[in-house]
């Protein structure tokens, strides 16, 4: 217990618990409507990892299963080779029972463990250890005193303690995504909601509903506030919502195309595309006081915006040059520079976290392929088979890349690490899911 | 030279032929009328459509206008010689009614981007506007909008949806 880093994260308890009273709100809405991840590509390689079943002591039987939930971030996150529980020779939840020989003989690199406790009335103490098994020692030990309702948040933070541990980065596990659903409802036809769940699927809210399409969510760089797009007036509207507290703001209503929101990375700009000056332009607009510094000037389509992590750029897609282009230009305005020159299709850009390379949407023998440009070398990788493919997005460190498609007929999410490696699918029961996009980290 | 004459003439046949259309009530389709787009599509019959409309106008020209949907070819808003003479029923029919105002709604396939698609929409809707604004309606009684790839009217995966679903609709 003295080696055992005590945590007592009051933030954290908060907004679980304000997260808790919005997921109840909505539950009925909502339940239904929960992604489901299935992984369709994952090669056998990795890191050996063991993860001991945590151990439980409570009156009835514990309200979530920690370890299995860490267990499948991690196994998502192909970097690990989970080993099979069935050749564990002992099942250790305190550090004094660790017998690191029967782990060597497995061959497993790395050790957790943990177990979960009740310790009031809806109150837990979920405790984990991290061990290097051939070095013998702890890399990490965390323990979190929160409410059933928030112990995912716990295990995903875990995992993401685990793999920042192993692979040197952040892990994105407790992290959420938004996305769209377009389901078929009886008396209204079809529901569009706006909904933001976690990075696995679970726990989804909805921010919005609407009998009209909805449109380009976009995160703050806070994780607090949603843009987006809605044709709730049979036109489009372009509004900022709290993520908590559902108040939302109407930020553009201009004549014409209001869309296309993107939050510069100090948060107090948004990039938009509006026409009301005639056709599609790219413009920057300063939230305090609404003001408006227009980028670009040309007759052709300049739309999708996206800002470089420096904020010093915006990048955007351009039929300047005949068909859909991605140019670069400074955020202050000035001359745009075209970065794409492979395909005669290249549109929806934005950039990894680094600022090394843009994911697209670009199309190949008829076919519209997730891709990958390389800023330094100019060389463009398809990394998808779907044909389909939109809105493309780096997860927040750089690894995964989200995007939306269509297989067999319905709109899911799909993600492919950006090594190509591993590929999962998230979808709907019922309906359309489109148009992800992932939450920066959770501070 | 031979188009822009065959246009004025169109125009003329069109004004005439609105107001006798008006006198015997001849109501727009119902908005919602999906199915004729189905038989509308299809390019090349160019000369003919222009052919009908002199020939015995009164019909075709009924008909032109219970067509609603134009439909454009793939990342383009060009309007081809088909969609030219519907617009140009249509417009006949507003410079007659002058109390009528038109929405017009610009709509793509969902191949693409969703946000390049919705300025694509645009576009195409804009493309309807300039020549009805050119065949004399007014410039406040039209709007246009444009909803990109959100609202197909056909929901396959394959071209025999996409190409319905690049379209603009005609509504008042």
């Amino acid at each position: 217990m003295t080696r055992l880093m005590k945590v007592l994260a009051k933030t954290f308890v908060r907004r679980t618990l304000l997260l808790t009273g919005l997921v109840l709100m909505f539950w009925s809405v909502t339940a239904r409507s929960t992604l489901t991840i299935e992984i369709t590509q994952s090669l056998d390689v990795g890191m050996p990892i063991a993860i001991v079943p945590f151990g439980w002591e409570g009156a009835s039987k514990p309200p979530q299963d920690v370890s299995a939930v860490i267990e499948a971030d991690l196994a998502r996150s192909g970097h690990f080779r989970l080993l099979p529980k069935k050749d564990y020779l002992s099942a250790p939840h305190d550090n004094k029972d660790v017998i690191f020989k029967d782990w060597r003989l497995l061959k497993a690199e790395a050790l957790v463990i943990g177990k979960l406790r009740q310790i009031g009335t809806d109150k837990y103490r979920a405790e984990f250890r991290l061990y290097d098994v051939f070095k013998e020692t702890q890399l990490a030990g965390y323990e979190f005193d929160v409410p059933a309702s928030g112990l995912r948040m716990v295990a995903h933070q875990f995992s993401d303690i685990i793999f920042e541990k192993l692979t040197g980065e952040p892990g994105v596990f407790n992290t959420r995504i938004a996305y769209i659903t377009k389901e078929g409802v009886p008396r209204h036809g079809v529901m569009f909601r706006l909904q933001v769940a976690d990075s696995d699927g679970y726990n989804p809210i909805t921010i919005l509903s609407s009998t009209e399409p909805l449109m380009s969510p976009a995160w703050s760089p806070d994780g607090k506030r949603l843009a987006y797009v809605s044709f709730e007036k049979k036109r489009t509207m372009l509004f900022v919502q709290n993520v908590t507290d559902s108040k939302r703001t109407l930020i553009a209503e201009f004549n014409g195309i209001n869309s296309a929101p993107a939050w510069s990375p100090d948060g107090t700009r948004l990039a938009l595309t509006l026409s009301k000056d005639g056709n599609t332009e790219i413009y920057v607009m300063r939230l305090a006081d609404r003001s408006l510094t227009r980028i670009t000037n040309n007759p052709a389509i300049d739309t999708e915006p996206a800002w470089s992590p420096d904020g010093q750029y915006l990048i955007f897609t351009s039929a300047r040059s005949g068909g859909p282009q991605i140019f670069r230009v400074s955020a202050q305005g000035g001359t745009p520079q075209r970065l794409t020159f492979e395909g005669d299709y290249n549109a929806r850009a934005s950039y990894s976290p680094d600022g090394r390379m843009l994911t697209l949407i670009t199309r190949a023998a008829g076919a519209y392929h997730t891709a990958v440009l390389d800023l330094k070398t100019a060389a463009l990788q398809i990394l998808t088979d779907t044909t389909l493919d939109e809105s493309p997005s780096f997860a927040p460190n750089g690894r995964i890349i989200l995007y939306a498609t269509i297989v067999q007929g319905r709109g899911v999410l799909a993600s492919v690490s950006s090594d190509g490696r591993v590929r999962q699918l998230l979808k709907l029961q019922d309906g359309d899911v489109r148009e992800p996009a992932w939450s920066p980290f959770n501070r | 030279m031979k188009n822009k004459t065959l246009l004025a003439l169109l125009v003329v046949l069109g004004l005439g032929l609105a107001g006798c259309a008006s006198q015997n009530e001849t109501k727009p389709a119902a908005v919602t009328d999906g199915g004729q787009g189905a038989e509308t599509s299809g390019a090349g019959g160019q000369s003919s459509a222009t052919g009908t409309a002199l020939d015995s106008g009164k019909a075709s020209n009924a008909d032109l206008l219970s067509k609603r949907r134009v439909y454009f070819a793939f990342d383009s808003s060009a309007v081809d010689d088909e969609s030219r003479s519907i617009i140009e029923a249509h417009a006949a029919y507003l410079v007659a009614h002058p109390q009528t105002k038109v929405v017009l709604e610009g709509n793509t396939d969902e191949r693409g981007t969703r946000e390049y698609n919705l300025a694509l929409g645009e576009r195409r809707a804009q493309a309807v506007e300039r020549m009805m604004r050119t065949l004399g309606v007014a410039a406040d009684r039209i709007k246009a909008t444009s909803y990109g790839e959100e609202k197909p009217v056909a929901t396959g995966h394959d071209e025999a949806s996409w190409r319905l679903n690049r379209r603009v609709e005609v509504l008042y």
